[in-house]
This record gives structure tokens, sequence and C-alpha cells, in this order.
């Protein structure tokens, strides 16, 4: 479904050159829940910015489906895009539209007329169990809401990949966790291929079947994702899987660190 | 008070009001889109050309160093040229509009700056063409903003066109001048002097009152 070879990425600072990802080789099979961690800085966002070029890439190719993504001009690039669906971490919504709005934007971006619009935007904001605020602005809604509009407008194009950059990052465990529940829902309900960023290694356990460890812009380990929590080839992938090995292990669906184990990563990185 | 004070006052603040909706809608006409422009050619931005961003800056800039009154006598050849004459209030809308468009550009790329950049990237993500995430989403996000602007901008050409007055342009500032300082009719330049404040009041209020209603629904404590 989405296949990534040779990709490379450099930021150009005042302060010198930023190699935030070198040389990327990656698949991602049509209908998985596809991890990628890492620690703060390793080149997560930009990986996953590359796959719709919000962000363009120095060299290297990314197809997903049929498309070869790196190859597309302007125009083409922009239909592809209304078939990759994005989520992000603050949520991104526009103020000045109603939640039926915002779920409304990409399908007037898409061309749907406009009954067809309304008759796409209630189904789909049943979908995320938001149907009750279809008429409420998004400074009146709490955090988890806001993102299920967010997921809500990814979705509202029949996209066939979905990509979430960290976002369950901003919510409190119960909240995350019931985002999580919806992604995993929409996977299995419309196939969707979903690609989601992570720094939080039971998000990963929890929805995640296939993952890459990301670290200082290579993908340094990769597979699935029982097999990389088992037998960690690396030891930054260790220190991921630390804390939450030394809870009893079958607790994994226990969902998210306890501060004490959040402050111990942070020293971690912090150390690197 | 006499007898002719208050017709003199009403055809100065009806000449007046005229050349501040003509000038205002026409210096939006200009000031609009070379606002937008200004910001979306920046580098980086949804339509970056930086040089080209570059020559509406400086263009911007000289326009705006130009004093009002200079700048009025410079364009009164356009204005016989586009409405036949150099005298009244029409004549003075076309270099009162050119005079302030750059004003009213600054004041919108202001404005359209203020956007959170991932609104923007949310709108490239569903595939929005540079047009409807102008369209879209940056002028109906930032609309509270750019009315405020807007506001600020068309007491600046109240202001403007007090000084187009005073060399043959009719309205209140003209009144000002020809009767109260060249007659020394006090009355009439007190009388003036209290429309001009009242009516920039008024456009303060209506401006704040608008913006407050676009608002009402975006934020929590508003
Ligand atoms: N637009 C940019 N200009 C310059 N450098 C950048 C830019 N975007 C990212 N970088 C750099 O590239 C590297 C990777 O950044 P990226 O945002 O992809 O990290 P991340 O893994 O998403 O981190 P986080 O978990 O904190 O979001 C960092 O060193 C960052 O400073
Ligand atoms: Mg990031």
């Amino acid at each position: 479904m989405i296949s990534i070879t040779g990709l490379n990425k450099t930021f150009l600072t005042p302060s010198g050159r930023v190699n935030a990802l070198k040389d990327i080789n990656l698949t991602v099979d049509k209908g998985d829940i596809f991890g990628i961690i890492g620690f703060s800085g390793a080149g997560k966002s930009t990986l996953i910015r590359c796959l719709n070029r919000l962000e363009e890439p120095d060299s290297g190719t990314i197809r997903i489906g049929a498309r070869e993504i790196t190859r597309l001009g302007t125009r083409e690039l922009r239909a592809a895009r209304k078939k990759i669906g994005m989520i992000f971490q603050h949520y991104y919504l526009l103020e000045s539209r109603t939640v039926f709005g915002n779920v409304a934007f990409p399908l007037e971006i898409a061309g749907y007329p406009k009954q067809r619009i309304g008759h796409r935007a209630v189904e789909i904001l049943e979908l995320v169990g938001l149907i009750d605020k279809i008429g409420a602005y998004p400074a009146q809604l709490s955090g988890g809401q806001k993102q299920r509009v967010g997921i809500a407008r990814a979705l509202a194009n029949e996209p066939d990949v979905l990509l979430s950059d960290e976002a369950t990052s901003s919510l409190d465990p119960s909240t995350s966790r019931s985002i999580l529940d919806l992604l995993r829902d929409i996977n299995q309900k419309l196939g969707l291929t979903i690609v989601m960023i992570t720094h939080e290694m039971d998000v990963l356990r929890y929805l995640c079947a296939n993952a890459a460890v990301i670290e200082a812009g290579e993908i340094i380990e990769t597979g699935s994702v029982a097999e990389i929590s088992a037998h960690p080839r690396h030891e930054i992938t260790r220190l991921f899987f630390a804390p939450s090995r030394q809870n009893s292990s079958g607790e994994a669906q226990g969902m998210l660190p306890d501060p004490a184990e959040r402050g111990e990563r942070k020293e971690v990185s912090d150390v690197r | 008070m006499s007898d002719d004070l208050l017709p003199l006052l009403a055809v100065g603040l009806g000449e007046t009001v005229y050349m501040v909706i003509l000038t205002t809608v026409s210096s939006l006409f200009l000031g609009l889109p070379l606002g937008v422009a200004l910001v979306v050619t920046e580098p980086g931005h949804i339509m970056a050309a930086p040089r080209l961003n570059k020559v509406l800056g400086t263009m911007v800039n000289i326009t705006r160093s130009f004093p009002t009154i200079i700048l009025i006598v410079v364009l009164l050849p356009l204005s016989r040229l586009l409405v036949g004459t150099t005298l009244g209030a029409t004549a003075a809308v076309v270099p009162l509009s050119i005079g302030s468009a750059p004003f009213l550009a600054r004041i919108i790329e202001n404005s359209l700056k203020e956007i959170d950049r991932g609104k923007i990237e949310a709108g490239l993500a569903v595939g929005a063409t540079p047009m409807e995430i102008i369209r879209k989403v940056m002028i109906p996000e930032c609309l509270a903003s750019l009315t405020l602007g807007i506001t600020m901008a068309v007491i600046m050409i109240t202001g403007f066109t007090a000084t187009a007055g005073a060399i043959g342009a009719g309205g209140l500032g003209s009144l000002a001048v020809r009767f109260g300082y060249q007659r020394y009719r006090t009355d009439v330049m007190l009388a003036t002097l209290v429309v001009l404040v009242v009516l920039v009041q008024s456009i303060q209020w209506g401006g704040n009152l608008i913006a407050r209603r676009i608002n009402k629904n975006r934020h929590k404590f508003s």
C-alpha cells in the first residue's frame, strides 16, 4: 500500500544542516495500523509529512497505492491529497466554522454537491460519535471532541490512508484511549490503512500490529510490534520498552505510562 | 450660532461620508489583493515567490512614504484622466484610494499573518488550491482581526479626506478651512471638529461591534 525507498530530507538552518531523514526504507501493508515511534527530534513528523508532501523530500520515492507521490505535479498532488487523510496533535480545526462546517470543508474542496455534503457530514459525525455537537464551534469543544472532529474531517472524503501525527499526545489517558479505540474501529470498519506516529510505547502496543523505530533520522528497527518488543535489537528500542517491561508484563493494555515513568523516559532522552 | 451652520455641516458631512465610503471601497479593491499577495508570496508560503514579494513590499513602502498632500497633488492629473476633473469629492477619491491602498495592504497583511500555520497545512492536506486556502481558510479565520484593521484604515481615510478637503475636495475638511479658518467662523470650526470626532467614534464603535459579533462563537471568553 505504502512503500518508501531511499528517502532523504535535509533542512538548512542558520546553524547548519540537519539531516532529518537518512535513507528511509519502509513498507506498510494495506489495512495495517503501522506505528512509527521515536524520541523527540528523531524525525517522525518530517517522515509522515513527506508522505503527503507537506514536506518536500530531497530524494527517494514514495508510493501510496498506485500513485508515485514523489513524482506528482502540483495538480495531481492535490488530487492525491484528497485521498490521504491527516490528523494533527493540535487538531488545527477552522475556528470560523462549526463542527459541521469543518467536516464539510474537505468535501467542498473535493467538489461535492451541497446536498451530498450534508449527508456525508452527518454520516461521518455519527461514526465518530459527535452528531450531537454538529452545530458547535471548536471553541466550545473539549480536546477529545476536537480530535474527533479532526478525524471526521480526515475521513470525510473516504481516504485510502490516514496519517496521524501524535493524535493523542495532547489528551488525557482515558480520552486518548477512546480516540485510539475509534481509530481501531475505523480501521476495521473501513479497512483503512493507518500510519501513526507516537512517542508513547503504550499507544504502539495498544493499537499497532507493525511498527518502525526511528532515531536521529534513521529507521533502526522495523517489524511486528510483538517481535520488536520481545527482541529489541537496539539500545534505543530497549529504552522505549524498558519502563513498561518493569510493570507486570501482560499489563500493556493498561494504557499509558504513569507520571513516574514519563519522568524516567525524559531523563533518558535528555542524557542522550 | 447662525442659520447657515446646520446646512453647511450637513453638506460637509455628506461629502465626507461619500468620499470615505468610495475611497474605502476602491482602496479595498486594490489593498485586499495586495495585502493577500504580500502574505502568500513570502518564502515558504502557499504561493511562494520571494522576488515578487520584495518588489511588492518595496512598492508599498515607497507609496507609503509620500506625504498625503503631495500624493494628492501628484495624482491629480490621474483624476482628470479618470473622472474628468481635479475638483470636488469624486476627483479626490482617486488619489485618496491610491494613497490608502498600501496602508490597507499592510494592515491586511498583518492580520493574515496571525493565522496558525497548522490551519493552512490542514487546508493543504485536504488538497485545497491556494485560492481556496485564501478564501476558505485565511480570510474567514482572520475575519475579526481584518475587521478591526479595516476599521482603523477607514478612520485613517477619514483623516485623509479632511486633508484633501483643504485643497478643494469638499467635505468637512474644506468647511473647516474655508469658513472656520479663512472667514474666522469659530462656530463652524468647532462644529466641524465635533462632527468629525463623533464620526470617527461611530466608525470605531461599529467596527468593534462587528468584530465582537464575529468572535462571539469562536472564543470561549468574549
Ligand atoms: N522546518 C524545519 N526547519 C529546520 N529544521 C527542522 C524543520 N522541521 C524539523 N526540523 C529538524 O528536523 C529534526 C526532526 O524533526 P521532527 O519534527 O521530524 O521530529 P519529531 O520526531 O517529530 O519530534 P517530536 O516528537 O518532538 O515531534 C529535528 O532536529 C528538527 O529540529
Ligand atoms: Mg513531531
